[in-house]
């Protein structure tokens, strides 16, 4: 039944095509399925713009490198904030237009080319049934008992694992190498991806698992289980945000802005919190849907400019390997 | 010598060689285009390339070797259930890495089965996370596929030469040596150099079973050049480094292959007289509830974790099932269009190296391949319109050296048994295929055609970088699953995608199986 | 398709197998049977694979009728060849086997599967047309293999000691039957054989090969009643 609505509306959007202007954005390849935020953002969108807005899912940062100036894209969302730099050297952006000022971010956002659209922090999860006695700090993080096993992902092949190691530079600084060492006993195992880690976890392979502040947030909206929780250190935590930018050389710069302007309009501010299950970024915590405002959260947030990051990212990630491999 | 009799023509096969050397080689060309300079390998890339050296070769010489035993085991004896312990010996192989690894974890990992049963017994834990983690998840994955290379071998002897055996009374020992050792030598070198090749290009698992980044392989290294870096420049050295550590591996294991024996038999379905000794039969016993156990334990636990899942999956992932159909169905197709002539050319030419360019493709990187074309399409069509036939293709590419390997070996006996005959019979190009080589060869080509389909169905290929919001191959419609923390609804799209990769395999292994009774 | 038999004849032809090389100049005529004798590893069976066209020559000419069928694939020399064994496709059924002499092709037009039919009742196994030769004793298998012949109707047959593993009163048995396929078809024949003794009566000449050298035919009578020192020693005589 679900089958035939959904190919009866992608009928109608195609005999629709041919009058109404399209707008083509590019997305992460998770944010289009049937269970992310791609179809209610589309359908919502399509209510205010009178236009056709079609997804095209795909590796975003390779794929704007490969393909250029010849990008089809208007718009692309989900760029994260580690490849922010590698996608402004691209020269294929123009400024977003909209006020920075309206953003509720943690953190103080002056950029006009990358415009937020949700955020969350770095974290690790645990489940509080199976863990007596989680860790309160950082601190208390390193002097774990060998047997709670903590499971990461690989900074170099997944945002998240590089989030993780740059918080711990922000953290610990020089002493980041010693920090890696205190851990590595705890460290099960790395994995390449978020999904794979996240997996081991809810298996029950881990104790804990390298994750978002916001993960909870999931077991709780979605599942009714509020076992899962996330550890709050006071040494603060990694601020981890995604973005929406426009194509300087798009054939609908209205439509295009329109879009962005709709990004930060309370319609979208309060549809993405449960549809990509993260922060808004221009919304009040007053004005979050019913629960989220509840969600621990950290007071103190780390985060590295892009140029900040480019400088320590490759020691970062060196030290981390050079500790783990020993 | 008598090669000008053989009655088919090379010319097809090296179109098909040339055709693929040219696809890799346009792929590279294309990448070589858009480097942007690079840096050279770093100290803790030659760390990779030693890894993974040493984790492919012990990989591939123990699945390898536990797959003799195994083998010889399911080739003298026939249990109830035969048939689908065959099949099922297919399944760890075409499992997405992710599904393989949680499987393999719910077994062996710290709260596993294993260590539930070892705690129960009062023994301490152990941890399967460490080098020897990944060679036991690598021998998961591979074991089996040598097992059928081993089996396809030893069902080749003929039942001729067990009556001889049985008749000279000639004890186990006598055995191996006069019948069985000289078929290992025919089989074993294919098979550990391409498994070695299999394992080099290995890293998710890797990676997880290793335990950190001690365990990081060349592969890995390539797709963080790749999607991380964005260095194509490094991405491709260290690419074309790959394709070479894969390609002195294949020429080594090829050079020590000796050359074909002639086996002449009339399809009589051996009895093994020589296995009726009750040490024998333990023995066997032994080895397949090893491998059984091996093999179907983590399959269970996946089978599980599916049977839950299966009620909270999406609609969509239905629909991706039936694109995975489709992507397999083209895939396996292209397959044998490539794999038949291939074979038929390289069971004539003189040099075994020439196998060489089939693991060209497997060898090189997937996201490599991807990647190139990707630039080479996109002036002139939008690459995600091509996105299923490219992986189609990709996923052909990456099943040629299996399927090449299990057709190799009964495409020369047939040549050398029957090309005499054929040619006097004045049978020559299609009706020598159709009448002599396709019938003699069906049991070869049902497998390695299941082979391509299953491993089509499994394989998250590189859709991924093209992929269209509305056609999603069922592997990265349960990654996305994944990735929006649906773990029991992906459990239950991992199990959707075993059956159907099994049922799919299943069908084109019966096919080539089914024996007419005449 | 010419009735009766063909003129082969061979002039300094050379083959070369690594060391060993086999060298023939010599003519058969029309409808002659010929017996093939020799030591073991002389060449006889070489000497039948360059004629047949499974075996290259390095040097010389073999025609057949005239016609110059050096190069020429062995399906198109007008030689019908029948090997010590692998004879028969084990796959395929004995009338589909029998079938393959009338064309190369599976399927067989109703008066052609006539021909397959009589052809079987022609060596008794009309009764086996349907089983797999695995199914078949030696002697079947050969009788198929001679029926197979039967249709080819080929000039020239050559046999490499086709019912070599056959007991003494089977070969017997098949030498018979063989005989009458040739003189029905009135095709010209060589055959290597092991005991030139044994098919004496059945053949007219007889070929020595020893060390790659090849005799020229020789009535097989005066050949064995006077042997030539060579031939004496491989005899046992």
């Amino acid at each position: 039944m679900k089958y035939t609505l959904t190919l009866a509306a992608a009928l109608a959007a195609t005999s629709a095509m041919s009058d109404t202007p399209v707008l083509t954005v590019y997305a992460g390849d998770y944010f289009t399925s049937e269970w992310g935020p791609g179809p209610i953002i589309e359908t919502e969108f399509e209510k205010v713009c009178n236009c056709d807005l079609e997804w095209s899912t795909g590796d975003l940062m390779p794929r704007l490198l490969l393909e250029g100036e010849r990008t089809k894209a208007d718009v692309v969302i989900g760029l994260t904030s580690d490849v922010t730099a590698r996608a402004r050297a691209t020269e294929l952006f123009a400024p977003h237009g909209q006020d920075n000022s309206a953003l509720t971010l943690p953190i103080d956002w002056t950029d006009d080319t990358f415009l937020p659209f949700n955020y969350g922090h770095t974290a690790f999860i645990y489940n509080e049934t199976t863990m007596d006695a989680p860790p309160t700090s950082f601190d208390d993080l390193l002097a774990l008992p060998d047997d709670v096993k903590l499971v990461i992902q690989d900074p170099r092949t997944s945002i998240s694992g590089l989030a993780l190691v740059l918080w711990v530079q922000a953290v610990y600084g020089d002493r980041s190498a010693e920090v890696w060492e205190a851990l590595s006993d705890n460290i099960l195992t790395v994995t390449k991806d978020w999904s794979a880690s996240y997996g081991l976890f809810t298996d029950g392979e881990a104790d804990m698992v390298l994750s978002y502040t916001t993960s909870p947030a999931y077991h709780m909206f979605a599942e009714e289980d509020f076992t899962k929780k996330a550890a709050i250190f006071p040494e603060g935590h990694y601020f981890m945000v995604e973005t929406v930018a426009k194509i300087a050389g798009t054939d609908q710069p209205e439509l295009a802005d329109q879009f962005l302007a709709y990004v930060m309009s309370r319609d979208f501010q309060t549809i993405i919190p449960t549809a990509n299950w993260s922060l808004p970024s221009a919304l009040p915590r007053a004005d979050w849907p019913e629960g989220w405002s509840e969600l621990p959260l950290p007071d103190k947030v780390l985060f590295y400019s892009e140029d900040e990051a480019a400088a320590l990212q490759a020691d970062a990630i060196e030290t981390w390997r050079a500790a783990l491999t020993q | 010598m008598a090669r000008r009799a053989h009655p088919i023509s090379k010319t097809p096969g090296i179109v098909a060689a040339v055709l693929i050397v040219a696809a890799v080689l346009a792929a590279f060309v294309a990448i070589g285009s858009r480097v942007e300079g690079t840096t050279g390998l770093r100290n803790a890339e030659w760390q990779a390339v030693r890894f993974t050296l040493v984790q492919a070769f012990f990989s591939a010489l123990l699945s390898v070797g536990l797959a003799v035993p195994v083998a010889r085991a399911l080739a003298r004896r026939r249990l109830p259930g035969h048939a689908l312990l065959v099949t099922l010996l297919g399944a760890p192989f075409i499992l997405p890495v992710i599904v393989a690894v949680l499987g393999l974890l719910a077994i062996f990992g710290r709260s596993g089965w294993l260590n539930i049963a070892l705690g129960a017994m009062g023994l301490p834990e152990v941890s399967i996370y460490g080098a020897h983690g990944v060679v036991l998840a690598h021998v998961f994955f591979n074991m089996p596929l040598a097992t059928r290379l081993i089996l396809q071998g030893w069902q080749a002897i003929p039942a001729e030469q067990f009556r001889m055996v049985a008749q000279l009374g000639l004890p186990p020992g006598v055995v191996f040596r006069v019948v069985e050792w000289p078929l290992l030598r025919q089989v074993v070198p294919g098979a550990l150099a391409l498994i070695f090749v299999i394992c080099l290009t290995s890293f998710a698992v890797a990676l997880t079973l290793g335990g950190g980044p001690r365990a990081t392989t060349i592969e890995l290294a390539i797709y963080q050049a790749f999607r991380f870096d964005f260095d194509l420049g490094r991405a491709a050295v260290l690419s074309l480094l790959q394709l070479a550590v894969a390609g002195g591996a294949a020429l080594i294991a090829l050079w020590f292959l000796p050359p074909m024996l002639v086996q002449r038999g009339q399809d009589r379905l051996p009895f093994r007289w020589d296995a009726r000794r009750m040490s024998t039969r333990m023995l066997d016993a032994v080895w397949i509830t090893f491998a059984a156990a091996f093999l179907l334990l983590p399959l269970a636990s996946v089978v599980i974790a599916g049977l839950g899942g299966l009620t909270e999956m999406p609609g969509l992932v239905w629909r991706s099932a039936w694109t995975s159909i489709w992507v397999a169905t083209l895939s396996t197709a292209l397959l044998v269009a490539l794999a038949l002539p291939l074979t038929a050319w390289l069971a004539q030419a003189r040099r075994g190296g020439f196998e060489g360019v089939t693991l060209l493709g497997l060898a090189a990187s997937p996201l490599m391949l991807g990647t190139g074309w990707f630039i080479l399409i996109y002036p002139y069509a939008n690459p995600a319109s091509l996105a299923l036939p490219v992986t189609a293709s990709v996923n052909a590419l990456m099943a040629l050296p299996f399927a090449v390997r299990i057709l190799l070996p009964p495409m020369r006996q047939v040549l050398t048994d029957y090309g005499r005959l054929g040619a006097g019979l004045g049978l020559r190009g299609w009706p020598f295929w159709r009448i002599v080589l396709l019938p003699r060869l069906r049991p070869a080509l049902g497998f390695a055609a299941g082979l391509a389909a299953a491993l089509s169905v499994g394989d998250l290929g590189v859709v991924a970088l093209f992929a269209d919001p509305d056609v999603a191959t069922l592997p990265l419609q349960m990654y996305r699953l994944l990735g929006s923390y649906r773990t029991d609804a992906a459990a239950g799209a991992a199990l959707l995608l075993l059956t159907l990769a099994l049922a799919m395999f299943w069908i084109c292994d019966a096919w080539g199986r089914r024996r007419d009774i005449g | 398709m010419h009735g009766g038999g063909g003129v082969i004849s061979v002039k300094g032809l050379r083959v070369e197998q690594g060391e060993f090389a086999l060298r023939a100049t010599f003519e058969v005529p029309r409808g002659r049977r010929v017996a093939v004798a020799g030591p073991s590893g002389a060449g006889k069976s070489t000497l039948l694979g360059v004629l047949g066209g499974y075996v290259p020559a390095a040097a010389g000419t073999i025609h057949v009728d005239s016609v110059d069928v050096t190069d020429t694939a062995p399906d198109a020399r007008g030689i019908a060849m029948l090997f010590q064994d692998g004879n028969l496709f084990p796959h395929l059924s004995v009338a589909q086997n029998v079938g393959l002499g009338v064309r190369p092709a599976l399927r067989l037009s109703a008066a052609e599967k006539d021909r397959v039919r009589a052809a079987l009742d022609r060596v008794g196994l009309g009764a086996f047309a349907d089983r797999k030769p695995g199914a078949l004793s030696g002697g079947q298998q050969s009788r198929a293999a001679l029926a197979r012949v039967l249709l080819q109707r080929a000039p020239v047959l050559l046999l490499d000691e086709p019912f070599a593993a056959l007991g003494p009163a089977l070969r017997t048995e098949m030498l018979a039957l063989t005989s009458e396929v040739v003189t029905e078809s009135r095709a010209t024949m060589m055959m290597v054989t092991h005991a030139p003794t044994e098919v004496a009566d059945m053949v007219d000449d007889l070929i020595f090969v020893d060390a790659g050298e090849v005799a020229p035919p020789a009535p097989a009578g005066d050949v064995l009643a006077n042997p030539p020192a060579a031939l004496r020693a491989y005899l046992g005589g």
